[in-house]
């Protein structure tokens, strides 16, 4: 019997060992994404359990948190994110993630999940071609900046992290309002150290939305939680696990029944 | 036009019946690249005039390109000079779309090298974007799932008008197709030099693993199990890229050859992948080809005579994106993003699931027949009606004419020290510190972050080494850490002055970059890039090189399990230096033993060892290159030592004695020293006493000469003995040089020259370093739109 190649990430693999392995955290795939297996991974080695969610499908399985991962949905033909946003599953969704009753869905966007949330406007403003218009691949130094979210607890307040940044469209823009607003109600999240890397305004990496429970951001959280393949640090070469506390804090905070 | 000359509109009708009772017709077999013997012979094959579209057919499938006629006599011996011994790891040979080597644990591993040089020369966005894609196409047809590319890179001078329109496009293109793939790059090469000026090389490897079940091969086996083509639609893009393209010489007074570029649809690629995986999983092909040059033609002449020998095919279901296409045309399309499977009536309902799922546009072409014909019809009427052996297989097959260059003996015979530019050479620290510096901030050895950062490493989640380190590294077995090293490298300067040699140090310098990380090499691919196969002299630069490297890899072991032979990289009468670009694949038990190619921050006061001997060898040299000079003799080869060199540095990484290792190579020991110290800004302290003592070379010599087989090493006190002692049980050179300073963020060179040594700041070094290639390319992107929308 031939066996799907069990290469990166496996959503079926067991969660990890720790006592919040209940946690159930769906990643969706779209045509085109490309860190799906990345993000499961990332959620195992944070102790939870991964589940593997098609854009086509109605269900959210009844899944406690999700990650929208990176890649290139539907080419970012149109505008990224522009045409994923009208998933079906999108729909549910966004339903679960603004619910006036219960609690709100967590959920996370990364790169071009990010994208996705603002075109979905679950998160305000929008993202444009880099500034000086190339891709770029690098290891990124972020401030966080709200450790109150569901994907940010356990950081402590203006904590430094290195991950890694790789994107085409990542200049964030928005009114002057809405930016004034965001950084008021303390809803930015990740800030870019040191050179802005693609022309950001106001350097804003990562946001959040008014009740903390949807976060984008466009550096990638899932390529930082394994030593010996993430960003180099200072223990050594690819040794970063940053973005694993992303992954952990809304475990706990799943388990903590917060929200 | 005369009476007999085939019109557009009898072009569609042009009929096998047709054909026979009008045997008289010219037929345009010379545009479309054929020769009178070729065309003679078609017509003996098949009894007849061929009709129009099995003129396309023959036509692309009898190219350079798709044929292989002028190389073959010689690549025969990558066959021939294979012993059992190496084919023990070899799953899948030469033949298939690429050579599949077994990796253990049930794994098995693919990878090949390929070639889109003239597109992305004509077109370099989408000339490159597509070679990245042709080739990935490559390793899914194999059944495996694709895990990362690399791109070895030559382009003309620096700072040539031109190059600012190649370069950021063939970027920018490789970026842009394989950065949305989802696979990493892990590695490749850039090369600047004059010779690739109206001929750049764009070389692109893939590669891919698979459980050993999941193996698929090119063939329609089955008798009545259907033919269908999934993916992209068939447009007018790439007509005659094959046979156009890549099968001859560019000439400044034929007409653009755009239109004859592929254009690419990354987001179409990555749904084809996932949607291949699925079909694998769910064992619902028989036999699958991806569609690349020469499009249906080949991909139908192969699987048939591949398998039972028979296919019927109605061509009209093609699924077209310019409905005015004819049937040669819809033969010969390079359109991108297309594959044809054979798959059971059975299984057929749950093929149209999946491409359903992925949205994966299909049509059922045919069948699997047991005739022994190749039957295409077009609305009914047969209008190809061939044996499929004879297209695919029995293509022509030349002895060309080859002799030593005329001009080689005297280019041999221009030694460095004997010339001009070999006078007066750095001697006093000072003098020797600024060329190390000149050196570093010289074109070829400048940083290439600038370009590989528009590349995604990250992807995937397993690289676990990429540029700048010796091999991209890459996990694939996430429980054990399983996993295979990949390099690339070619010299083409050692090769035009010696091609048996310099294809010899291709393959020593590509080996000797997988055994430095630390994994044991496995298998070889090539991309062999020559000028015209028509100048008997570029014709034994090719024949010298394919010897060479088959007799380097017998030596050495390991196998030749694809490649690619570009041909015709000549424009204006000009060749190329005869460049064959060598990939070698390597085996890790566990990547997590991968040794970088710098020493980290707390490797501060570890011992620094050179490994290997140096001889007074700079013909050819990048030094060399800098005072613009060629000529002389390449660095001998002696892959007996690269084995033990190689041994030693893998027993190091696995026993956990060593924490850095670098090869030398272009730039010699000044080189490696200085790139071991950018690795992570971590200088050293170093002394060249003891190799001029011992090894009777003078300072610069030391510094300078691209000896081969050696290469330098990091490691702790506490494992000296135990290293050296296995160094000299092995008989090979280890000589202690210095220590890593993660202090004074300096490289110190102390030597016996006047001032007795020379310091280089580090973070000074990196600035010029990294600063070559972005002064040049930098805030190109409305400039070389301009340059583009001139050409």
């Amino acid at each position: 019997m031939s066996t799907e190649t069990p290469l990166i990430g496996d959503f079926h693999a067991a969660p990890g060992a720790t006592p919040l392995g209940g946690a159930r955290i769906g990643v969706v795939t779209f045509p085109g994404t490309l860190d799906d297996r990345d993000a499961a991974r990332a959620v195992r080695l944070g102790g939870g359990t991964a589940v593997e969610l098609w854009h086509g499908e109605e269900s959210l399985q009844g899944v406690d948190a999700i990650v929208l991962p990176g890649g290139f949905s539907y080419g970012d033909y149109l505008r990224a994110g522009a045409i994923a946003r009208f998933a079906p599953l999108m729909g549910r969704i966004i339903e679960a993630a603004t619910a006036t009753s219960g609690s709100r869905l967590p959920v996370l966007g990364i790169c071009n999940g990010f994208q996705m949330l603002t075109e979905s406007h679950l998160l305000p403003g929008s993202m444009v071609k880099n500034e000086h218009l190339k891709f770029l691949c690098k290891d990124q130094v972020l401030q966080v900046e709200n450790t109150s979210t569901a994907w940010t607890s356990q950081f402590t307040q203006d904590e430094l992290i290195a991950i890694p940044l790789k994107n085409q469209d990542g200049q964030y823009l928005a009114d002057p309002d809405t930016l004034e607003a965001l950084e008021a109600e303390g809803r930015v999240v990740f800030r870019y150290v040191g050179e802005n890397p693609n022309g950001s305004r106001n350097a804003i990496a990562g946001i959040t939305n008014e009740t903390g429970n949807v976060v984008g951001l466009m550096p990638h959280p899932e390529h930082a939680v394994e030593a010996g393949y993430g960003p180099d640090d200072a223990t050594g070469m690819r040794n970063g696990t940053d973005g694993l506390t992303i992954f952990t804090s809304v475990i706990a905070s799943l388990a903590g029944g917060a929200q | 036009m005369s009476e007999q000359t085939v019109t557009d509109k009898e072009f569609n009708i042009d009929t096998v019946e047709h054909a026979s009772t009008t045997p008289d017709t010219d037929l345009p077999w010379a545009e479309l690249g054929l020769k009178s013997d070729e065309y003679d012979r078609i017509v003996e094959i098949l009894g007849r005039r061929p009709t129009a579209a099995e003129l396309a057919m023959y036509s692309v499938m009898w190219s350079e390109h798709c044929s292989y006629k002028s190389s073959k006599v010689h690549l025969r011996q990558f066959g021939e000079k294979v012993t059992e011994e190496m084919k023990k790891d070899l799953m899948v040979g030469i033949g298939e779309n690429a050579g599949v080597t077994n990796l253990g644990d049930g794994w098995a591993v693919t990878f090949k090298i390929e070639s889109h040089n003239h597109p992305s020369y004509v077109e370099p966005y989408q000339g490159a974007a597509t070679g990245v894609g042709g080739i990935v196409r490559d390793i899914i047809s194999m059944g495996a799932r694709p895990v990362a590319v690399m791109d070895p890179l030559r382009f003309g001078d620096i700072d040539h008008p031109d190059t600012k329109r190649v370069l950021p496009g063939v970027v920018s293109g490789i970026g842009g197709y394989g950065n949305s793939l989802g696979l990493p790059n892990i590695g490749g090469e850039v090369v600047f030099d004059s010779v690739y000026q109206d001929n750049p090389l764009v070389n692109a490897l893939a590669v891919g693993v698979m459980r050993h079940e999941d193996i698929r091969l090119a063939n329609a086996s089955g008798v009545g199990n259907k033919v269908v083509l999934f993916g992209a639609r068939t447009g007018g893009d790439g007509i005659g890229g094959a046979s156009v393209l890549a099968s001859e010489s560019f000439d400044d007074s034929k007409p653009s050859k755009r239109p004859a570029v592929q254009v690419g649809d990354p987001f179409a690629e990555k749904v084809l992948i996932e949607c291949c995986l699925e079909l694998f999983h769910a064992e619902l092909v028989e036999g699958i080809q991806d569609l690349g040059a020469a499009g249906i033609s080949c991909a139908t002449s192969e699987l048939a005579s591949n398998g039972e020998g028979g296919m019927h095919v109605e061509l009209r279901n093609v699924l077209l994106r310019d409905p005015s296409l004819t049937p040669g045309e819809i033969l010969m399309s390079e359109s991108q993003e297309r594959m044809m499977a054979v798959v059971t009536p059975a299984n057929a309902a749950e093929f149209e699931r999946v491409m359903a799922k992925w949205e994966v546009e299909y049509s059922w072409l045919g069948e699997v027949t047991d005739t022994g014909r190749l039957i295409i019809e077009w609305d009914g009427e047969t209008i190809v009606d061939v044996d499929p052996r004879t297209v695919a297989h029995d293509g022509p097959v030349y002895e060309r004419p080859y002799h030593r260059p005329s001009w080689q003996d005297s280019l041999q015979a221009d030694t460095f020290r004997s010339s001009q530019a070999g006078q007066n050479l750095p001697q006093t620290g000072q003098e020797l510190g600024r060329a190390l510096v000149d050196l570093m901030t010289s074109p070829n050895m400048a940083d290439v972050s600038w370009i590989t950062d528009q590349f995604d490493r990250f992807v995937g989640g397993n690289t676990a080494l990429s540029q700048p380190d010796d091999s991209g590294v890459i996990r694939v077995d996430e429980e054990t850490g399983l996993g295979v090293a990949l390099s690339t490298d070619a010299n083409a300067r050692y090769a035009y002055l010696d091609p048996y040699t310099g294809a010899q140090l291709a393959l020593a310098e590509s080996y000797r970059n997988v055994a430095t990380t630390g994994a044991i090499p496995m298998a070889v691919s090539d991309c062999l890039n020559f000028g015209s196969p028509e100048d008997p002299e570029v014709m034994w630069q090719f024949a010298e090189a394919v010897r060479g490297l088959a007799d380097g890899c017998q030596q050495l072991g390991i196998p030749v399990t694809g490649g690619n032979v570009s041909l015709y990289n000549q424009t204006a009468g000009r060749a190329i230096h005869p460049t064959p670009v060598v990939g070698v694949l390597g085996k890790f038990d566990d990547v997590g033993r991968r040794t970088p190619s710098g020493y980290e921050r707390w490797a501060d006061g570890q011992a620094i060892y050179l490994l290997g001997v140096t001889a007074d060898e700079l013909d050819g040299s990048e030094f060399a290159r800098g005072r613009g000079h060629l000529g002389g003799l390449p660095p001998a080869v002696d892959l007996e030592a690269e084995k033990k060199l190689g041994e030693i540095l893998i027993n190091a990484s696995r026993d956990g004695m060593i924490d850095a290792a670098h090869d030398l190579s272009e730039g010699g020991l000044a080189a490696g020293l200085a790139e071991m110290s950018l690795r992570f800004g971590v200088g050293a302290r170093v002394a060249v006493d003891g190799i001029c003592e011992r090894d009777g070379v003078d300072p610069f010599t030391a510094l300078f000469s691209e000896s081969q087989a050696r290469a330098l090493v990091a490691l702790p006190r506490s494992e000296e003995l135990r290293f050296t002692d296995m160094t000299s049980a092995r008989g090979f050179a280890a000589l202690r040089i210095g220590i890593v300073d993660a202090t004074s963020g300096d490289l110190e060179v102390a030597g016996p020259f006047d001032g007795g040594s020379f310091t280089i700041g580090i973070d000074e070094l990196r600035e010029a370093w990294s600063a070559v290639i972005p002064s040049r390319f930098a805030g190109l992107g409305e400039a070389t739109e301009a340059v583009r929308q001139e050409k």
